[in-house]
């Protein structure tokens, strides 16, 4: 056996993934979110970061990673104040 | 030692003696005696395997794959609907270059329900990357254990020991059990060239685009070509070393004979004795002994048996429309190699005996050229 067949692990960091996506992506609305971090709870991929930066509500507010984003919607059904919508992504 | 032994018992406590890490197991009629056995044997402090009772074959398998990826000796045994229910995991443990060894206990597959005796259940993951051994009789059985494990751990290929369910797991027989010192000078500590550790993480059974799919397949393809010279070796090391004959293909009778019937497994002490009789009322026919499906000793068939007239070719098991597996094995084999007319017999599907009469009528089918098999049950 001479090819090998092991990997080391966390490739991902290099390969992005977020091609896959199926034709919708989230668009977070900075000033709605409230900063609960549900978006972030749910994501399978956990692509939905806390930015750091307050809204004009005084709230952090959250922002998505689209280079591992899979447009799943998760994050846009379980945001209890609406704050994500699904976009279709033209490719 | 000597001892008289079940067959199941024989093989269990084989694996004790090649001392294995891991044993993870789902019983199936007719292999549970051998897994019963192995579950005694630990829990009376016997063995100190670790022992997994799985939630299914399909489990059973899938714990093995992360067993041996670990670094462990693993084995399994299954039968008929169990080996059907693993089928998925087969491939992947081919793939992935695991070691593991399993047993099957021979028998027929679903539906009708049968729980009996026949080979088609093996042969129906033939293609699956395993090295596929069949043994005779309970002793060879036991020797093909610890040379499997031998040769799995050498090639890094699986293999699977065939045996008839019931005809040989639940007969008694006088065996010689190899014990654990002996197998220990023959048979070197597992030692993978990588394993799974948490200090150092490693992924087994990555993903592969086309760019590197088809070379890796290939590579296990020659692989498993380059296991048959492997196991020649090995057969005549395990003489040396434990003094009993084992070898990929084995010619009883007269040599002489231009009729010759080709089996594997147990059924061959059946057809010995009937060439014997048919010997004594002045018939010759020769009798040859296929030990391993995969790799598939074309060469040394060819090698002992290409100048025969007439090849008989009593398969326990079809691929259904055309023919039984081992004859189409050959024929493929002797195609421009060899003149011989091949014709497939079907005999003993679902437990069905199979006496020394319907082996002279099977005899009688020589040199009648059929593209479909024959069957005979009565």
């Amino acid at each position: 056996m001479k090819i090998k067949l092991t990997a080391k692990p966390g490739t991902t960091s290099e390969i992005k993934t977020g091609n896959w996506r199926e034709q919708h992506y989230p668009e977070i609305d900075h000033e709605k979110c409230i900063g609960c971090g549900m978006c972030d709870t749910v994501c399978p991929e956990g692509i939905c970061f806390n930015t750091g930066e307050k809204n004009k509500a005084g709230k952090f507010f959250y922002e998505k990673d689209l280079d591992y984003c899979k447009g799943c919607g998760l994050c846009a059904e379980a945001c209890p104040v609406k704050a994500i919508t699904m976009r279709e992504e033209k490719k | 030692m000597k001892k008289i032994l079940e067959g199941s018992r024989a093989i269990a406590e084989t694996i004790k003696n090649i001392g294995v890490d891991v044993v993870s197991c789902y019983p199936i009629t007719p292999q549970t005696h051998i897994v019963e056995d192995l579950a005694k044997f630990k829990a009376d402090g016997e063995a100190d395997y670790e022992y997994v009772r799985a939630e299914s074959e399909f489990a059973a398998m899938s714990i093995l794959v992360g067993a041996s990826a670990a670094g462990a000796r693993t084995y399994t045994a299954t039968s008929s609907q169990g080996l059907l229910l693993m089928t998925e995991v087969l491939y992947n443990v081919a793939g992935m270059r695991l070691p593991i060894v399993m047993t099957d206990a021979n028998r027929a597959i679903s539906a009708p329900i049968n729980i009996w005796n026949d080979q088609q259940d093996a042969v129906t993951v033939r293609d699956a990357g395993w090295i596929m051994l069949y043994g005779e009789n309970n002793q060879e059985v036991c020797d093909l254990h610890v040379l499997a494990y031998k040769i799995a751990e050498a090639c890094q290929i699986p293999v699977m020991v065939n045996l008839d369910g019931f005809v040989l797991t639940h007969t008694l027989e006088i065996i010689e059990i190899i014990d654990s010192k002996s197998i220990k000078k023959y048979l070197p500590a597992f030692k993978p060239s990588e394993k799974l550790d948490p200090k150092d993480p490693l992924t087994f059974g990555a993903f592969a685009t086309p760019k590197h799919y088809m070379e890796i397949r290939q590579e296990l393809h020659d692989d498993v070509v380059a296991s048959k010279k492997m196991i020649a070796k090995e057969m005549t090391s395990f003489k040396k070393y434990f003094g009993r004959k084992l070898s990929l293909v084995d010619y009883y009778g007269d040599k002489s004979a231009d009729t010759v019937v080709v089996a594997m497994g147990s059924v061959l002490g059946t057809i010995k004795d009937a060439i014997d009789e048919l010997k004594k009322s002045g018939k010759k026919v020769g009798v040859l002994k296929v030990s391993s499906l995969r790799p598939f000793p074309a060469e040394e068939i060819i090698k002992e048996i290409g100048n025969k007239k007439n090849v008989i070719v009593i398969d326990k098991s079809l691929s259904l429309g055309e023919e039984g597996i081992l004859a189409g094995e050959l024929k493929r084999s002797f195609y421009g190699k060899s003149k011989a007319t091949i014709t497939s017999v079907i005999m003993g599907l679902g437990g069905r005996d199979i006496t020394k009469e319907m082996i002279k009528k099977a005899i009688t089918q020589a040199g009648k050229s059929r593209n479909q098999a024959v069957f005979i049950g009565k």
